[in-house]
């Protein structure tokens, strides 16, 4: 995606690294790149390229960046606990979990995501949200719009328009937020729900909060208004160009060794397997005939797979080999949906075949499925 | 102890000169490595995650722990080279700021580094962290590089290390493992790639051996760490595995047969445009079910032996990540041919994106695997009970053969193997059954006839 604005130029991030000062009038030189990718992976990873390869002792970056749609967790976060896996993969939205802390949000293109880099020592996030009030007032001068002590930024006083997440490494920090510009409300909302019951965890929980589109207070707003007046105040602030440079987080030969990047924080353990150990208690109802049965779950999940199993049948309702068969072969798998389904009927085939048998087998494993 | 204090002007060198001499500590000397300051006047964190634990070596900036607060995560790492001793926290427990975090043993021949803070400390001043010098060059480089580097029989001296401090990277030795077996790195004309910039840059440490460029690191590993991995077999395997050894009892036979799809393929031209206006991608597979099943049907005795099935479930077999899962079209019988590509299309796309249900999964009663999709001709397929027969059908090929003139013409061939119980089904039987497939299958126009 190219954009068509004449303040843009499609220059190559080693040209303007190469030769700082081509673009800065201050040895505080201000950088500002924008990614021409709406892949939410491809840009985490831009993410931590810059965070693990650039250095920063003379300089700031800031990073815009938007996302088709997605759901980002936080760091230290458990995606059961957060949001509707089941909704997610029926809509094909993307999960995503990115390295610097905070809660869960949902992102699509009518959200931006800002990302301020800088060393350690600069970290500064009630600046940069300043920053972004500053600018969003410049554009819109009868916004009311704050931070909070939270970072948040909310409007008049009661939504939340930008939530904030950090990550802080040796010698270099990150900021980022989102700012909710013209998103999906009803989407979000439906994704940041979660059905699953009885989790228990130290997972870091999310705030919910009431959102709100800054379009809903001014139509005439668009997302790339809202990036170009970021981006000036930012130019501003560094005393430098107000040039986006686009880059393509695709491209190795700007940012040797990014599609690794990508690749990682898209592998199921980087994504379900960091979630912080975590137990489900609960029970559900199996209606079967002409009785309705209890069955309690217990289930331990360490790096995302299940570490400990306990079914609570009635007695007899299935025989008890099948059953410690089942759990057996539960320990160790995947806390996944599609694991255990390939599981229960790859165990199936050497089961006795009894349609009575085949079939309370099927309506435990989909009850066990659903918890996941 | 001995402490010193540094000024930037102590660094303007590109020699390898140390500052202070190794000092008098006591072997093995354990050192309290404090949580250094977050920032923004935080006090406190809690400890999300350990990277290493008790008896594991560190080096001078390994990850050790990452800590969260108020929506920053933290990764903190390591002062020192040496062993950790002690963690002083358990996970979700709340850290302090200024209190140690972790107990480190510091190798004897080492010293020790300063009193400092981390966030303060400019880059340059680690320099007197002590590292191995081998001959007057230093060699920065973790255990994991150094264990990678012995097992490929390489002197870190002779690698290039393009690290903070020319600290050795893996992608340095995997780099110096490409030249040496001539493996073929993408082309990087140095003018428009900007490799990761070494934190140093403002202070030019060169070794006095460095007369070359920073390489670029590799993005696809060549992986030689010449170790086994033992991986334990868990979830859909460990089921495969039970399935699998199941499917050995059975005693199998097997019948090949080689069909020439001359025809049909002319025909499926003829019809795929047809059912692409509907939707459907046309492929070979519900030609092959749907005449399985007319043929079966013709065959009273197989149908007989097949338990009396009112329902033909026949299962397609797919190669997914996780490994093979076995979809089935129900009720074959009842199906017209393009019902049953429709259906095809519906688990494909399901089976791709990992979200088949149980019904979809179970209730087969025989399976068809198009092997031939990936490679091969022949195969001797593997019943997956409780079924009792299996067919796996090879790739299609172009060859010569002769017709009834005696002349020669291409022909698309395609080889069917078959496996079946034989307590069950006889040879015989499997003969006529395959004939009968194939006789359909080679004079598409005679399906008009016995197709239901």
């Amino acid at each position: 995606m190219v954009f068509q604005s004449s303040l843009k130029t499609c220059l190559q991030l080693s040209c303007i690294l190469r030769t700082p000062k081509a673009g800065f009038r201050s040895s505080s030189g201000g950088l500002i790149i924008q990614s021409v990718s709406n892949d939410v992976y491809q840009n985490l990873a831009v993410e931590d390229w810059i965070h693990d390869h650039m250095n920063l002792e003379n300089r700031q970056v800031l990073f815009l960046w938007r996302n088709s749609p997605a759901v980002v967790i936080g760091r230290h976060q458990n995606p059961w606990q957060e949001c509707n896996l089941r909704l997610l993969r029926q809509k094909n939205i993307k999960l995503a979990r990115r390295r610097s802390g905070g809660g869960t949000v949902y992102h699509d293109l009518g959200n931006i995501n800002l990302t301020f880099f800088t060393t350690r020592k600069k970290y500064e996030r009630m600046e940069n949200l300043k920053l972004v009030v500053k600018a969003l007032k410049a554009l819109c001068p009868q916004l009311d719009v704050h931070v909070t002590d939270r970072y948040d930024i909310l409007l008049d006083r009661q939504y939340k328009i930008s939530g904030t997440a950090a990550k802080l490494g040796r010698t270099t920090a990150y900021h980022h937020c989102t700012l909710l510009c013209n998103a999906d409300k009803f989407v979000l909302s439906s994704v940041l729900k979660s059905p699953y019951k009885g989790l228990k965890s130290n997972a870091t929980p999310s705030v919910p909060a009431s959102v709100k589109n800054l379009f809903e207070e001014d139509p005439s707003l668009t997302c790339e208004m809202l990036l170009d007046a970021i981006a000036e105040e930012y130019a501003t602030r560094h005393q430098t160009d107000h040039q986006i440079t686009l880059i393509n987080p695709a491209d190795e030969t700007v940012l040797p060794g990014i599609n690794n990047k990508t690749k990682e924080l898209q592998t199921w353990d980087w994504v379900y397997g960091k979630t912080p150990k975590f137990s489900v208690s609960t029970c559900f109802n199996i209606a079967y005939k002409d009785s309705v049965l209890d069955v309690k779950v217990d289930m331990d999940v360490k790096h995302g797979r299940i570490e400990g199993c306990n079914i609570d049948l009635p007695e007899q309702w299935l025989p008890p080999a099948l059953c410690s068969e089942l759990v057996k072969n539960l320990t160790g798998s995947k806390f996944c949906p599609n694991e255990t389904t390939t599981l229960a009927t790859t165990l199936l085939r050497v089961c006795p075949q009894d349609d009575d048998l085949h079939s309370r087998w099927n309506l435990l494993c989909e009850n066990m499925i659903m918890l996941m | 102890k001995y402490v010193c204090v540094f000024d930037k002007s102590a660094f303007k060198f590109s020699h390898q000169q140390r500052l202070f001499r190794t000092s008098a500590v006591s072997c093995g000397q354990i050192v309290q490595f404090k949580l250094s300051d977050i920032g923004e006047g935080i006090t406190e964190v809690t400890v999300k995650e350990w990277y290493i634990k008790e008896g594991d070596s560190v080096s001078q900036f390994d990850s050790i722990c990452e800590v969260q607060s108020d929506k920053a995560s933290v990764t903190i790492t390591s002062r020192y080279d040496g062993i950790i001793r002690k963690l002083h926290y358990n996970l979700d427990e709340i850290a302090y700021v200024g209190k140690p975090l972790v107990d480190i043993e510091i190798d004897a021949s080492k010293g020790i580094a300063p009193e400092e803070d981390v966030v303060e400390t400019p880059p340059m001043s680690h320099e007197e962290h002590t590292h191995q010098e081998i001959k007057g060059h230093k060699t920065l480089a973790t255990p994991a590089v150094r264990r990678l580097a012995m097992e490929n029989n390489i002197k870190l001296s002779e690698v290039v290390g393009t690290g903070k401090d020319n600290r050795i990277l893996k992608e340095d030795i995997l780099n110096y493992l490409a030249k040496q077996t001539g493996a073929i790195l993408p082309p990087s004309p140095k003018g428009e790639i900007i490799p990761p910039l070494p934190k140093s840059e403002t202070v030019p440490a060169a070794p006095k051996d460095k007369a070359r460029k920073i390489p670029l690191p590799v993005s696809r590993p060549l992986v030689f760490s010449g170790k086994d991995k033992t991986e334990p077999i868990t979830g859909f395997h460990k089921a495969m595995v039970k399935t699998m050894s199941a499917a050995l009892k059975i005693p199998h036979f097997g019948y090949c047969d080689e069909i020439d799809l001359t025809q049909l393929v002319q025909l499926r031209e003829e019809l795929k445009p047809l059912a692409q206006i509907r939707g459907v991608k046309l492929s070979f597979m519900p030609f092959f079910i749907k005449v399985r099943c007319a043929a079966e049907h013709c065959m009273e005795y197989l149908c007989r032996i097949c338990q009396n099935l009112a329902s033909h479930n026949i299962g397609v077999a797919m190669d997914t990540e996780q490994g093979l899962i076995v979809p089935n079209v129900k009720n074959v019988q009842v199906c017209s041919v393009f019902e049953i590509a429709s259906e095809l299309n519906r688990l494909q796309a399901l089976g791709s994106a990992g979200q088949l249900g149980t019904n979809d999964l179970t209730g087969g009663t025989f399976t068809l695997s198009n092997i031939g999709t990936i490679g091969g001709t022949y195969t001797k397929p593997v019943i997956l009970p409780p079924e009792v027969a299996i067919g796996a059908l090879g790739k299609i090929q172009v060859l010569p053969r002769f017709n009834g003139k005696g002349e020669v013409f291409k022909a698309q061939i395609m080889n069917v193997s078959w496996s079946a119980d034989h307590r069950i089904i006889d040879g015989a039987t499997m003969a006529r059954f395959s004939n009968l497939w194939k006789s359909y299958l080679e004079n598409p126009a005679s399906m008009l006839l016995d197709l239901k």
